[in-house]
């Protein structure tokens, strides 16, 4: 029993250090006017739900909520589909595999803030790599504001982040691939199973663990991604690629209300909490059967 | 500062402490200082003048004066943007910098909190200062910060490309539209600006409010909607490209530089930046809404407050201040960054000997604070015209709808 105990202590220290207690002093720091000057003085009154409410009502909540659910979906859905696509396609012996592999990695390796400048360059409505090449081919007859329009800016966003996440997914999935026995694959053949047939009842059943690891972290990864929207449009223009990460930032650095920003930031740690346990829920209840895992 | 632990808001501030610290992700640094009750042999200072020549003039004039005041100066400099949560953290600690640089617009936040110095009880005399200078300093009729120079915004016109177009630098806004309109050919924007979603977007459009009689009070006044019209109209004319909604004023002198803009709006500490450059410009105060009117810009620059550290270090503090206050130090550091001297007599000295200062040095007496108005509630309203003006620009609705919702930011007095 006592061995018991102190085998788990480190980690349950741990946890109530590094996680708990973060938790709770977040928690009481939504509750409270907290400015500036809390951090001085050491004053902040209670106000209840107060922040809460603000953060609510305001319009710029509808936005950032909705920014932050099309940017996580639409970065995890193109992330996984074309690292999964690559995965399967490396699986295959490819001239230079190892070298174009090493390649593809390299947004994974660099600071998100140099990829995030290298996009705003691609992206410039006025000399950007992107609209001189569409100009060049005449298939647009002006730049297109890519990041300095409303309607345009969360789509660019989501397109620079969905690259920056690729290699992550294909080399998780191409870790994943190569552990399943090939002697299954022969077998599918054998049974004339053709190339879509084989990934549909081999590959993509037998794939499903890791893929659930893969968008498990890559949806928290996403929820909470900062970097890439701060470098590429500061969360603007007019709140268009506002997430509710950028906007926990800007509430309390910008405007410099701690107990605001703190509230939005906890709203997020729920929001997360949800979509995991539906997560979780849903691989649970689902059987492991070859062929149900039909998704996506 | 004594700590009394059984007082409630006391308990408080280990907590916030630790979120602090974690938070960020900072380190802690600062400390310093003398020993308790001992003799002070070193104070700290904190400031966010990175780039160059900023960066070594600051350094070596902090030596300097801690130097005629026999103390070491431990200098640390960090990005803008850290400099707040940075201060934040020390103040939690009560471990504050002796001197900070605090850009002017924040000062009421942190005056606010009790932590700075009131300037007088250290004794300093403000004769010879701008009026306006000490207006950016003073929170609640007490002066907290003090500048050792100022800046300003003018515009900038590029000669060789102004004269090929066969137009005079505007001085209205109908000349101004009608140049950028001229000026536009090929590659070049006629004009840009920054009009990023925060307080550099914010400052660089306040002159237009302001010198059509606008107030930060009135956001949706007839008066602000024409000066966000005039904007939006010009980035819908495409004499100002829509990506300015993305640019800092740094970015904006990059477009000068290379030629991408002919004319732009931006501050006098871009000109030791345009001399390494091979450009030919010309610097002319920002145009007005009619001939004969008066430019109304609002007042740049940081402020240096001494933090509340206990008498001895706060007089070390006060010490090494005012050396830098001193006239010729004033004079060299305000030469060779590009900033107005906060003194008017230099002030006048610099404009005569450098025609490009001029239109700064013109601006200042008339220069408004911002936060004037709103003291502590600046950074909100900034921050909901900077939406404004994205949303008047990025084309997702009109300046009259844009203004009338950033007014719901500005509090009922």
């Amino acid at each position: 029993m006592l061995a018991r105990v102190g085998f788990l202590a480190p980690l349950v220290v741990y946890l109530a250090v590094f996680f708990g207690y973060p938790l709770l002093a977040n928690q009481s720091m939504a509750l409270r006017e907290y400015t500036a000057a809390s951090f001085y003085t050491g004053e902040a009154p209670f106000v209840g739900a107060a922040n809460y409410a603000a953060v609510l009502a305001d319009p710029v909540f509808g936005t950032a909520l909705s920014n932050t659910a099309l940017f996580t979906v639409g970065s995890l859905v193109f992330q996984f589909a074309i690292g999964l696509a690559l995965a399967v396609f490396f699986q295959r012996h490819v001239p230079l595999n190892g070298l174009l592999r090493s390649l593809l990695l390299v947004p994974w390796l660099l600071p998100l803030v140099v990829s995030g400048t290298v996009w705003r360059w691609i992206f410039d409505q006025e000399y950007g790599v992107l609209n001189q090449t569409l100009l060049g081919l005449g298939l647009i007859d002006q730049g297109v504001p890519w990041l300095s329009s409303t309607s345009m800016a969360l789509a660019s966003v989501t397109v620079a982040n969905i690259w920056v996440g690729i290699p992550f997914n294909m080399v998780i999935l191409y870790g994943g691939l190569q552990s399943i026995p090939a002697h299954l694959y022969e077998a599918a053949a054998l049974d004339g199973a053709g190339p879509w047939q084989r990934f549909r009842h081999v590959t993509w059943p037998l794939l499903r663990p890791v893929s659930a690891v893969v968008l498990m972290l890559g949806l928290v990864y996403t929820l909470k991604q900062f970097d890439v929207i701060m470098v590429l449009t500061q969360g603007g223009p007019a709140n268009a690629t506002q997430t509710l990460t950028t906007w926990a930032h800007a509430l309390s650095f910008g405007e410099l209300d701690f107990g605001l920003g703190a509230a939005v930031g906890n709203l997020l740690i729920v929001i997360a909490l949800v979509f995991a346990l539906v997560y979780l829920r849903g691989l649970r209840t689902q059987p492991g059967a070859p062929g149900s895992g039909r998704r996506g | 500062m004594t700590r009394v632990s059984g007082n409630p808001a006391h308990r408080l501030r280990a907590p916030s402490a630790l979120v602090a610290a974690g938070l960020l992700g900072l380190t802690t640094a600062c400390g310093g200082g003398g020993e308790d009750g001992g003799e002070v042999t070193s104070i700290t200072a904190l400031d966010y003048n990175l780039a160059e020549p900023q960066n070594g003039a600051t350094e070596s004039m902090l030596q300097e004066c801690g130097e005629q005041a026999g103390v070491e100066v431990e200098r640390e400099a960090l990005p803008r943007e850290q400099l707040m949560p940075r201060l934040l953290q020390g103040a939690s600690q009560q471990e504050l910098p002796d001197l900070m640089l605090i850009d002017n617009p924040d000062l009421p936040q942190f005056a606010a909190t009790g932590a700075l110095l009131p300037l007088e009880e250290a004794g300093f005399d403000t004769a010879g200062y701008y009026d306006s200078v000490l207006q950016v300093g003073t929170h609640e009729d007490t002066l907290y910060g003090i500048a050792s120079g100022v800046n300003g915004l003018a515009l900038f016109t590029n000669t060789a490309l102004l004269q090929d177009a066969g137009v005079e630098p505007p001085a209205t806004w109908q000349e101004l539209r009608e140049a950028a309109d001229e000026l536009t050919r090929g590659d070049t924007k006629g004009f840009a600006f920054s009009a990023i979603g925060h307080e550099e977007g914010t400052w660089t459009f306040e002159p237009f409010m302001w010198s059509n009689g606008a107030t930060l009070t009135e956001l949706d006044s007839p008066e602000a909607v024409e000066a966000l019209e005039l904007w939006a109209g010009m980035v819908e004319d495409g004499s100002v490209s829509q990506s300015v909604v993305n640019w800092s004023q740094a970015d904006v002198n990059d477009q000068f530089i290379g030629g991408r803009a002919a004319m732009m709006i931006n501050g006098s500490w871009q000109i030791p930046v345009l001399a390494e450059e091979d450009v030919d410009y010309e610097v002319v105060p920002l145009p007005v809404p009619e001939a004969g009117g008066d430019p109304a810009t609002p007042m740049g620059g940081e402020v240096w407050a001494i933090g509340r550290n206990g008498t001895e270090r706060e007089e070390k503090a006060a010490e090494v201040l005012r050396c830098l206050l001193s006239d010729d130090n004033m004079t060299e550091w305000a030469e060779l960054n590009a900033y107005v001297p906060a003194k008017e007599e230099p002030a006048q000295r610099l404009a005569e000997d450098n025609e490009q200062m001029a239109p700064f040095v013109e601006s200042v007496p008339t220069a408004q604070a911002r936060t004037a108005d709103l003291g502590e509630d600046y950074p909100d309203v900034s921050a909901a015209i900077a939406d404004a003006i994205q949303q008047a620009l990025a084309g997702s609705g009109s300046a009259e709808d844009a203004l009338a919702q950033a007014q719901q930011s500005v509090p009922e007095s």
